[in-house]
């Protein structure tokens, strides 16, 4: 291949590095109406009255919207393809307040200090009402967070909003209790992760005006165009035709931006007020009212058998949906389907889940979208199941999961899709030499208190949501032979504008520089559901394929017409269409201009692509600590990954990716923590209280890849995005229980959590 | 309050609120490539050059920068494009939102310390967050980077 498993260049890698003018905000300078929002102090409360009076007076105010000025239907601002599998249970404003910061008031006026003044005077009467802010005990609790008769689930997902349930499912294949009865070893753990928040760099944003047209223009940082073009348009019950959404360079996403935060609030003001809007989150109110990672509690129990062999899984896993449902019913689901699946020698399990809404921030995607917190749970139980049979977790792990054995196998726990990749064998045995494990493993003392200890994890993820995910690209020959790729998929900073050129150059045979990018623009970009789910890869790429192909068979009709030749005469080389039987041929570049004049077939192609599988790419986390036993610091010195990800469509910004999900990882892992108040304000909103791993925090990190080839995608290609952020958490929570036979169950690992089961151990 | 300072060697006499902060002074003569990633000093993405050394912007007033020059990446778009290749060889500018300030405190780094270890390197860099990379790739750039210029 010439161009596809290159580390080449991201197309807007040089615009971004000198500081070009790019993201929302950058492109949208003039007059825009400020735009913020009132929020209520009050985690759970009834608005009894507003008083806008001495506030709209105020020169320079456009207008102040309340609950009696939006309209009163229920929608979800999770960006996923409808019927969205979320419950309809927002409004743009309601006279509920289920969490603290909940939207009271939408104000706009000329600029920032106008419209804070106008925020100080608005008064409002609330009704205030104990919150349910713990979701363990949410659960058929007296307080119930969304009492509304029109709350309305479009899918059955075993809601009841009467019980506080937003999703609740019970999944068993096989036997499951008698399995266990057979069993040589079983054991049951709680596990706890916690909220968390995704800190792109660039906070929720958006910019909205009326075009020429007449239609609503919405420039925003978003994962998901084609979703908020139609989650707008239900929200304020305009038709979609009205709505455009223009998705310029992103400051980072991760998840956060797959539900529609910022965009609402603008547009209501745009539609009001004929005039130009935007509102720009602060850093803390992208913490306080963002989409954080679920927080979870999940009991795993696996059998084994003699040999350490797992036969059986169960999980039960609660879920803190918080105030709003966004992505509820559906991250869970990954938390047991992505994680056990990777247990292949299961013979049977049973995976049941609750989501429970509470007075908390509202939760939504984050990178893993659930896979992560199942992964921590399912692999440290698979880790302290070795401890308990005395046996390297590693080697208990080489004989229990998915392995090359087991291509063309089906996978019942993974909704019987069937195995048509794995190198995951391969990336665990990688890893230990590369980390030094047999020599390391479990620890080494090397005084002073200090032991150097190692840990092991693995996970794996899917490649798109199958039968459900959609990409299409539309590719275009212009003149002096050069192509346009239109794609509907979102950078996010991630690279998919420059992997799918290259592997659209790959498939013409042409130069990366010849294929220009476009998106998105919901104008005129071809649909795709959006970058989540790590499916631009492998949904999108496949879509490039495709029409590369279609375009290519025009080109070769069109090519041989010109030189009056049958398709089957002639072949194409990238540059030129040559005649096989003599010396005729033509340039790419005439047959582009040629059809530039007097010629009416304009050589295109559009392709879409669904899957019915989301292949899953695999990964080994290997990590070396040096844990300090009297104070319970940690340092990482080492943390080595290797993964399948299929073919490597680009290696420098795979490397990036897993570099960056590790790292974000390593956060969840030892400080990130989402902390309310016992009235359920967020503690820690800022970068002060709330840390994210610093370049010095993280150590040596190390990158490799063992690939597969996997049938179904691109070039063979499978998905990276997601999966890297599922191995540091319980890699780590190993490591600390092979320095300090100390377990912990509960996120994030402190040093205080390590000193304090250090004492335990030490006085039982 | 009337101030006068340079950006990037253009002067600019303007009359100031007490309270503006030079970010958005700085952002408001057209300088875009200074952002603002939170607002409690810690994340490093408005660093600009005040003389020289590196400053935060958005806890610095306009007034303080009266009288002083003021570079952003605007302003060293020769030296940005060069260690900017550096970091785009390696993938490392991801989402490029916390690029020109991260490239900013770079090029201070690289006037102030004569060949830095490693862990100066990230000692000199660690107010500069950045929640894509991980690090790696921006540090494997900064060694290229300082290997070409010691060459």
């Amino acid at each position: 291949m010439k161009v596809v498993n290159k580390g080449i260049r991201k197309k807007d890698a040089m615009s971004l590095v000198t500081g070009k003018p790019v993201y929302t905000d950058d492109i949208t300078q003039g007059s825009y109406l400020v735009v913020k929002l009132l929020r209520s102090p009050h985690a759970h409360a009834l608005i009894e009255d507003i008083d806008i009076e001495k506030a709209k007076n105020l020169q320079g105010i456009e207008c102040i919207l309340t609950y009696k000025d939006v309209p009163q239907v229920r929608f979800t601002t999770a960006g996923q393809s409808y019927p969205e599998p979320s419950p309809y249970d927002r409004l743009i404003l309601d006279k509920r307040i289920r969490c603290v910061g909940d939207p009271v008031a939408i104000v706009a006026g000329i600029d920032e200090k106008t419209v804070n003044k106008a925020l100080d005077r608005i008064k409002v009467k609330y009704n205030v009402l104990e919150p349910i802010l713990d979701f363990t005990k949410a659960k058929d609790n007296k307080i119930i967070v969304h009492p509304e008769d029109n709350f309305k689930a479009l899918d059955s997902i075993g809601a009841d909003n009467k019980r506080n349930l937003c999703a609740s499912e019970c999944t068993e294949y096989g036997n499951v209790e008698e399995d266990f009865n057979k069993c040589a070893h079983v054991i049951e753990r709680t596990y706890h992760t916690k909220a968390n928040n995704q800190t792109m760099m660039e906070t929720f944003r958006t910019a909205t005006n009326i075009d020429a047209y007449g239609r609503l223009n919405i420039i925003s940082s978003t994962q998901v165009p084609f979703h908020v073009r139609r989650i707008v348009a239900n929200a304020l019950q305009i038709p979609k035709s009205k709505v455009r959404v223009i998705k310029p360079r992103i400051g980072g996403g991760f998840g956060a931006k797959q539900s529609v935060v910022s965009e609402i609030f603008p547009s209501v003001v745009t539609i009001k007020t004929g005039k130009p809007a935007k509102l720009i989150y602060s850093r803390k109110e992208s913490f306080t009212n963002g989409s954080p990672r679920h927080e979870s509690e999940i009991t795993v129990k696996i059998g084994a058998d003699e040999n350490g062999i797992i036969k059986v899984i169960s999980m039960h896993t609660l879920w803190n949906a918080g105030a709003y449902g966004d992505h509820g019913p559906t991250t869970v689901g990954l938390a047991g389907h992505k994680a056990m699946t990777i247990y292949k020698s299961m013979k049977s399990f049973k995976f049941d889940y609750e989501v429970i809404y509470s007075n908390t921030m509202g939760a939504g995607a984050y990178r893993g979208y659930g896979a992560t917190q199942g992964f921590f749970a399912l692999e440290s139980a698979v880790n302290e199941l070795a401890a308990e049979l005395n046996m390297d977790p590693t080697v208990l792990r080489m004989n229990s999961m998915l392995s090359g054995e087991h291509v063309g196998e089906t996978m019942p726990s993974y909704f019987n899709e069937v195995l048509n990749s794995c190198n995951l064998d391969k990336c665990l045995i990688r890893a230990k030499e590369m980390i030094d494990w047999d020599r390391k493993y479990p620890f080494i003392d090397i005084g002073n208190n200090k032991v150097r200890s190692v840990g092991c994890a693995v996970a794996m993820q899917g490649s798109g949501i199958s039968d459900v995910d959609v990409g299409a690209v539309e590719i275009r020959l212009n003149d002096d032979g050069f192509y346009t790729l239109m794609i509907g998929a979102t950078d996010m900073g991630t690279g998919c504008d420059t992997i799918l050129a290259q592997m659209a150059a790959e498939a013409l045979d042409c130069d990366f520089d010849n294929v220009v990018v476009h998106g998105v623009d919901t104008d005129l970009s071809p649909y795709d559901t959006g970058s989540y789910a790590s499916s631009t890869t492998y949904i999108t790429g496949m879509a490039v394929v495709k029409a590369c192909e279609s375009l290519r068979s025009k080109i070769i009709n069109e090519g041989a017409r010109l030189i009056g030749c049958l398709p089957n005469e002639v072949d194409f080389d990238g540059e030129k269409i040559y005649s096989l039987n003599n010396e005729k041929q033509i340039s790419l570049k005439d047959i582009g201009n040629e059809s530039f004049l007097g010629f009416n077939n304009y050589l295109t192609a559009s392709a879409s692509q669904s899957s019915p599988v989301s292949p899953p790419p695999f990964m080994a986390g290997l990590v070396e600590l040096e844990i300090d036993k009297l104070t319970g610091k940690i340092d990482i010195i080492d943390y080595v990954a290797v993964v399948d990800c299929g073919t490597v469509i680009n290696p420098n910004l795979a490397r990036v990716q897993t570099e960056g999900g590790i790292v974000q990882g390593i956060g969840m892992a030892l400080y990130e923590d989402i902390i309310f108040d016992e009235n359920g304000r967020m503690v820690n909103d800022s970068f002060l209280q709330y840390k994210i791993p610093a370049r010095n925090d993280v150590g040596t990190i190390r990158v490799e890849f063992e690939p597969s080839y996997e049938p179904t995608g691109p070039f063979g290609a499978k998905s990276i995005g997601e999966i890297v952020i599922n191995t540091p958490s319980p890699a780590i929570a190993n490591a600390v229980y092979n320095a300090t036979k100390v377990n912990i169950r509960k996120l994030p690992i402190t040093s205080e959590k390590i000193v304090m089961g250090i004492l335990d151990i030490e006085n039982k | 309050m009337e101030i006068n300072l340079w950006i990037n060697g253009k002067e600019f006499k303007d009359d100031v609120l007490p309270d503006t902060v030079l970010i958005d002074f700085i952002r408001s003569k057209g300088f875009y490539s200074v952002k603002r990633g939170c607002e409690t000093s810690n994340c490093g993405l408005c660093t600009v050059l005040m003389d020289g050394k590196p400053i935060l912007s958005c806890s610095t007033l306009a007034l303080r920068g009266n009288g002083h020059d003021i570079t952003t990446i605007e302003g060293i778009e020769e030296e940005a494009l060069e260690f900017g290749g550096f970091m785009a060889d390696q993938g490392a500018e991801q989402c490029g939102f916390c690029s020109p300030g991260f490239i900013m405190t770079v090029i201070a780094m690289k006037n102030e310390l004569t060949n830095p270890s490693e862990e100066e390197i990230k000692n000199y860099l660690n107010g500069n967050l950045c929640r894509c990379t991980g690090y790696m790739g921006q540090l494997r750039a900064i060694k290229k980077y300082l290997e070409k210029g010691s060459k």
